[in-house]
């Protein structure tokens, strides 16, 4: 019997179901590799699980060194996560945030390389810019009605041309190599201050981003569940109309809601790009960092903390794309395992339906439909 | 002007189709965001039947099998969310915007694939060139060089009105869409009218993802999916108002404005404008934000979209 009441709590359920989507789209990857060339299917899958840790055998500075570049590559997928589970608990599925990461690049690159701002400015530039392209998606849909997907999706593209406009200006661009200069070379104050440096083999793209990453999950989850502001977030989300009855400023949630979403997204971008660790290059595609970030919502199982691990689990995944023998395949299997993540995601209340299910275990008749109707609100929503 | 005519039409013919495609879903209940999914499944195929069939086949045969081709690759990827948002009532957002991702994934993956097996290990790109398919599906009145893909377009579009207006079918899809309990009581079967309205949106996003690859270009790269033109169409049926003859008058809008960044070079005084193109490229998403600024406000959509069919609801 206490087995049961462990499995039907809802946290726990959440993480099973995570679980079962993250090991059945490894699954189907491995059937892909298979089917692409079965005699090195198992070496490919090796490939992408062992992942930096083959470095083990090099040294422990090495493989410190790689962990180090893995986190600082996560930071701005954890961080689009937290801006999509953000809106989306509010009621809304904020796809605009690979539009205001892409603001965020051209904030805090253009600031720091052409005009040379300290890096604390610059951050702050990434923010404010991601903040207006949220706010635009948000003065869309409270005024106007536009749905925000589809605002959201315009704003990407509009924000990816004006990116490749004003990135592409050759105080920030090194025509040459086209990509953009090294902060290290242009604008040394532009750089975030480093964080455990040693502790990683010396990497020095291991920087205050990390701890300001975790920092910001915490705050998220800490507004969300103990603050009025974010039960008022969560009533928008659940009943619109019942929120605006019982008094609280529905567009102006919405609003406010997109703003911070954005927000975050911008700031993703700046303690990414001010580690040094990515130059941009002009792009005829939205950063896919924007849309990989809703994998990682749906996967943490829309919980701050939850986006944290599988942040770190995804772009593991990713990045193990890249260790694969390219002469058998190509690293967008990677990517493709991603995807079809994100669309095993969809079926998350069927599995919840089936772990719910009486049959396997003796339920008591009394506890029964309460859960059922826990459900049917869930459902709702 | 030539050229921005047959531009405009192209574009037209994809916007066009893919915006009906959107409507039938829409219509049943399902919201599709994951048309530019479904495009890039529908030209992929298309591209790849271009490319096999032998160089002797005759232009009849090739037009028929390719698009064949792309409408049934674009059904079978739709099954992707009728199967999901349907049986499995998902979060249609979240799936759209998965087939999306998956669609643009898995089409580098199979391109780069299908390349490397081809080129016995040479060639690593995600790019695919059918000159030869382009060039069967041309043919000219004048000075103007059109397609035959314009014809489909057209075709299919004056079918869809009829049929959107004229049948039971239709009539039983779109009362799936309002309002599914009330359908559901005089014994309209509401799974199967919305598998039928994602299927038909399928049909139409694939035939528009071919349109949109091979009546322009003669090569594409599959890395790029249709970069958001699905979404454009999106926006062609909400101004459009989720009927078939406004969604016409609608694309031919917005292809007006997206040819612009295709052809403005050729146009004297356009070209003489000192901005960048790459704004020419912003401008049918400023116009199509705009336009739904305007619109949406009394937006007339399906009552009961987006949300599954629960037969125990009241």
């Amino acid at each position: 019997m206490e087995k049961t009441s462990f499995l039907k709590r809802p946290g726990v359920q959440t993480l099973l179901a995570s679980i079962l989507c993250a090991v059945l789209g490894i699954l189907i990857g491995y059937v892909i590799l298979l089917c692409m060339n079965a005699d090195h299917a198992g070496e490919g899958m090796k490939a992408i699980l062992t992942n930096f840790f083959k470095f083990r055998m090099a040294s422990h500075t090495t493989l410190m060194k790689y962990m180090g570049s893995f986190i600082v590559k996560s930071v701005p997928l954890i961080l689009c996560a937290e801006a999509i589970l953000f809106a989306y608990k509010a009621g809304l599925f904020n796809i605009g945030v690979a539009g205001q990461y892409t603001v965020g690049i051209i904030a805090c690159i253009y600031t720091s390389l052409a005009l040379k701002w300290s890096w604390i400015l610059c951050i702050l530039a990434a923010i404010v810019a991601g903040a207006v392209w949220g706010l635009l998606a948000g003065l869309f849909k409270a005024l106007f009605n536009v749905n925000e997907v589809i605002a959201g999706i315009m704003l990407n593209w509009i924000g990816l041309y004006i990116c490749n406009i004003i990135i592409g200006l050759p105080s920030c661009m090194n025509v040459s190599k086209s990509e953009t200069y090294d902060i290290k070379d242009k604008n040394p104050s532009g750089l975030l201050p480093g964080f455990m440096k040693e502790f990683f083999g010396g990497n020095d793209y291991m920087t205050i981003a990390i701890p300001i990453t975790i920092i910001v999950a915490i705050i998220i989850l800490i507004v969300l569940n103990k603050t009025t502001f974010g039960y008022e977030l969560k009533a928008t989300g659940h009943n619109r109309d019942a929120a605006k009855y019982a008094g609280m400023n529905a567009k102006r949630n919405i609003i406010l809601t997109l703003v911070i979403s954005g927000a975050i997204s911008g700031m993703a971008a700046g303690l990414y790009y001010l580690t040094g660790v990515e130059r941009y290059v002009i792009s005829s595609s939205v950063p896919g960092m924007g849309f990989s970030g809703i994998a990682v919502a749906f996967l943490g199982g829309l919980h701050p903390i939850g986006a944290i691990i599988s942040g770190l689990f995804v772009e593991y995944i990713s990045l193990g794309g890249q260790y694969l023998n390219t002469n058998y395949y190509n690293p967008q299997v990677a990517d493709l395992m991603v995807s079809i993540i994100i669309y095993l995601c969809g079926f998350v209340l069927f599995f919840k339906t089936i772990l719910n299910k009486p049959g396997k275990v003796k339920v008591k008749a009394s506890t029964e439909p309460d859960d059922t109707a826990k459900k049917a609100e869930e459902k709702e929503v | 002007m030539a050229l921005l005519i047959q531009y405009t039409l192209i574009f037209t013919a994809v916007l066009i189709l893919v915006a009906l495609g959107g409507m039938f879903s829409e219509r049943s209940g399902i919201i599709n965001l994951g048309l530019e999914g479904i495009m890039v499944f529908g030209a992929m195929s298309g591209a790849i039947v271009m490319v096999l069939l032998p160089s002797g086949t005759s232009k009849v045969t090739l037009i028929v099998l390719t698009l064949l081709a792309a409408a049934v690759a674009g059904m079978l990827s739709s099954l992707f969310i009728a199967v999901a948002c349907i049986n499995f009532k998902a979060d249609q957002t979240l799936i759209g915007t998965a087939l999306n991702m998956l669609a643009t994934a898995s089409a580098t993956v199979i391109i780069k694939a299908f390349n490397v097996s081809r080129s016995k290990g040479t060639d690593f790109s995600a790019k695919l060139d059918y000159v030869k398919g382009h060039n069967a599906f041309m043919f000219k009145i004048g000075k103007l060089q059109l397609s035959w893909f314009i014809v489909v377009a057209a075709v299919l579009l004056i079918c869809a009105i009829f049929f959107f207006y004229k049948t039971k079918l239709a009539l039983r899809i779109r009362a799936c869409g309002e309002h599914p309990q009330a359908a559901d009581s005089v014994g309209i079967n509401v799974y199967a009218m919305r598998y039928i309205g994602v299927l038909m949106s399928g049909f139409l996003g694939g035939l528009g993802g071919i349109i949109y690859i091979a009546a322009a270009n003669s090569t594409w790269h599959f890395d790029y999916g249709v970069a958001g033109a699905g979404f454009l169409a999106l926006a062609v049926m909400i101004f459009g108002q989720w009927k078939p003859e406004r969604i016409a008058g609608a694309a031919v809008l917005f292809a007006l404005f997206r040819s612009l960044s295709n052809v403005y070079m050729g146009i004297g005084f356009l070209h003489k404008l000192p901005i960048s193109g790459t704004v020419y490229n912003m401008f049918p998403y400023i116009v199509s934000l705009l336009v739904l600024a305007f619109t949406s406000q009394k937006s007339r959509a399906p009552k009961a979209e987006g949300i599954p069919y629960d037969k125990g609801a009241r």
